[in-house]
């Protein structure tokens, strides 16, 4: 039933697939372009996750929602094979955060208050996340960032904080938070040289 | 004015990080609809976040993707968006204006002592259960319409003796009409919805049963929405005399 593949489906290192149009298969309920789909966003996806929730259990659960949530929406889904990327990536964090805020609520609060208390902590958690950046460019270009935007875009995007989350963590004003999260990004996005 | 709205640009970093709250999360998706270099912004904000959730990719356990794959056979695909104007909205997002819509929904019909709240749920329910891909889109321009900040409501009350609410934004010019306490039209009638454009009465859709349906035409120079019974699929012109005639809100 379905056509054959043009896309090899072994590991990344034989070549990124032609995303867009595999998309455009996607959404016409092939499972087989779904497959190739899955093997180029699942790590993403499940990474970031994974990152955010923490919980592994609960982060399978989270991926396989996203995954599905891709193949649902997968007509929405327009543009180059950068922008399926960011549509996924987008749907991933929004899910995993939503999870942590809903179901661990509690817990979050308390890690607030944690982290009220231990701001230290977070910079070895900023730290160690940083060492485990499989990217160079990414690595390189948070490092170009002030402490504060880097703590407050990583916080925010990593742990999955609320802004008024990560004010009170980093000890700084709300106004401030706001500011340094966009300008963060802003020099994020002129360093990785990222267009739409 | 102006303020509010330098307020609301200096979210737009928070916003792509997915860090606001709730309510601070819907007010900005609307500011995003009037705000073309908010909507570029967050693009290449998200594109850039995109980078960060690449590099920390890790390798998912490898029983998911088969658990994945059996489960997409109970999921049924939504259509393109018509609209490309529109972001991408997250499922969370569109049940939370689902859950609006319902509390909206729900509110009106209190407002006006409806006794057919229970009923209307229901329609609800089962309309989200088994809903075309139409229905779908028609649920989220119903509910971008009730949660518009300048929708008005006016009520009025069938001569069969149901309730009825009519709400319009005039930003987004459409209107929704709700009825509750319809009787059943005899086999082979419809109701059907009417706009009034001067001396004329333009079809605007029809409603088989309780519910709340998009009123189809355009209600800006609308003087009042009108209701027959007609024969099923509806006819061009009102055969029958008016149920209800109200005038539109102000």
């Amino acid at each position: 039933m379905n056509e054959p593949l043009p896309f090899r489906r072994t590991a990344a290192s034989s070549g990124p697939p032609d995303l867009p149009s595999v998309m455009a298969r996607v959404a016409r309920g092939d499972k087989g372009a779904f497959s190739v789909l899955y093997d180029a966003l699942a790590p993403m996806v499940f990474g970031i996750v994974l990152r955010v929730v923490r919980d592994r259990a609960q982060s399978e659960e989270v991926a396989q929602e996203v995954m599905i949530d891709l193949w649902r929406q997968a007509a929405r889904c327009r543009g180059d094979a950068g922008s399926v990327r960011a549509w996924a990536a987008t749907i991933a964090h929004r899910r995993a955060v939503d999870r942590v805020r809903s179901a661990q609520a509690a817990t979050d609060r308390e890690q607030a208050q944690a982290a009220r208390e231990h701001t230290t902590a977070f910079d070895e958690v900023a730290e160690q996340v940083e060492t485990r950046l499989e990217s160079e460019q990414v690595r390189r270009c948070l490092r170009g960032l002030t402490e504060l935007q880097r703590q407050a875009v990583t916080l925010a995007y990593y742990r999955g904080l609320t802004y008024r989350e990560v004010a009170e963590a980093l000890r700084t004003p709300l106004p401030t938070v706001k500011t340094r999260m966009r300008d963060g990004l802003i020099r994020l996005r002129d360093c990785m040289g990222v267009t739409t | 004015m102006n303020d509010h709205h330098t307020d609301l640009h200096a979210l737009v970093g928070a916003y792509a990080l997915d860090a606001l709250d709730g309510a601070e999360a819907d007010a900005f998706t609307r500011h995003l609809d009037e705000c073309e270099a908010c909507r570029r912004e967050v693009a290449e904000f998200r594109a850039t976040t995109a980078r960060l959730a690449s590099a920390v990719a890790e390798e998912p356990p490898a029983a998911l993707k088969q658990r994945t794959l059996d489960a997409l056979d109970g999921v049924r695909q939504l259509p393109p968006r018509l609209n490309s104007a529109h972001v991408t909205r997250s499922l969370a997002e569109r049940l939370r204006r689902k859950a609006l819509l319902l509390g909206l929904a729900a509110s009106l019909v209190a407002a006006a002592s409806f006794a057919g709240l229970a009923v209307w749920q229901h329609q609800e329910v089962r309309q989200a259960q088994e809903q075309t891909q139409r229905a779908q889109q028609n649920l989220e321009t119903i509910s971008g319409i009730l949660a518009a900040p300048d929708s008005r409501t006016v009520h009025g009350r069938a001569a069969n003796g149901a309730l009825t609410t009519v709400v319009t934004s005039t930003r987004q010019n459409k209107a929704v009409f709700t009825a509750t306490g319809l009787p059943e039209p005899a086999a082979g009638r419809t109701y059907q919805l009417w706009l009034q454009h001067g001396g004329t009465m333009r079809p605007a859709g029809l409603i088989h049963q309780d519910g709340t349906v998009l009123v189809d035409g355009d209600p800006a120079d609308a003087t009042a929405l009108g209701l027959t019974l007609e024969p099923s699929g509806g006819s061009p012109q009102p055969t029958t005399a008016p149920l209800l005639l109200m005038n539109m809100p102000a």
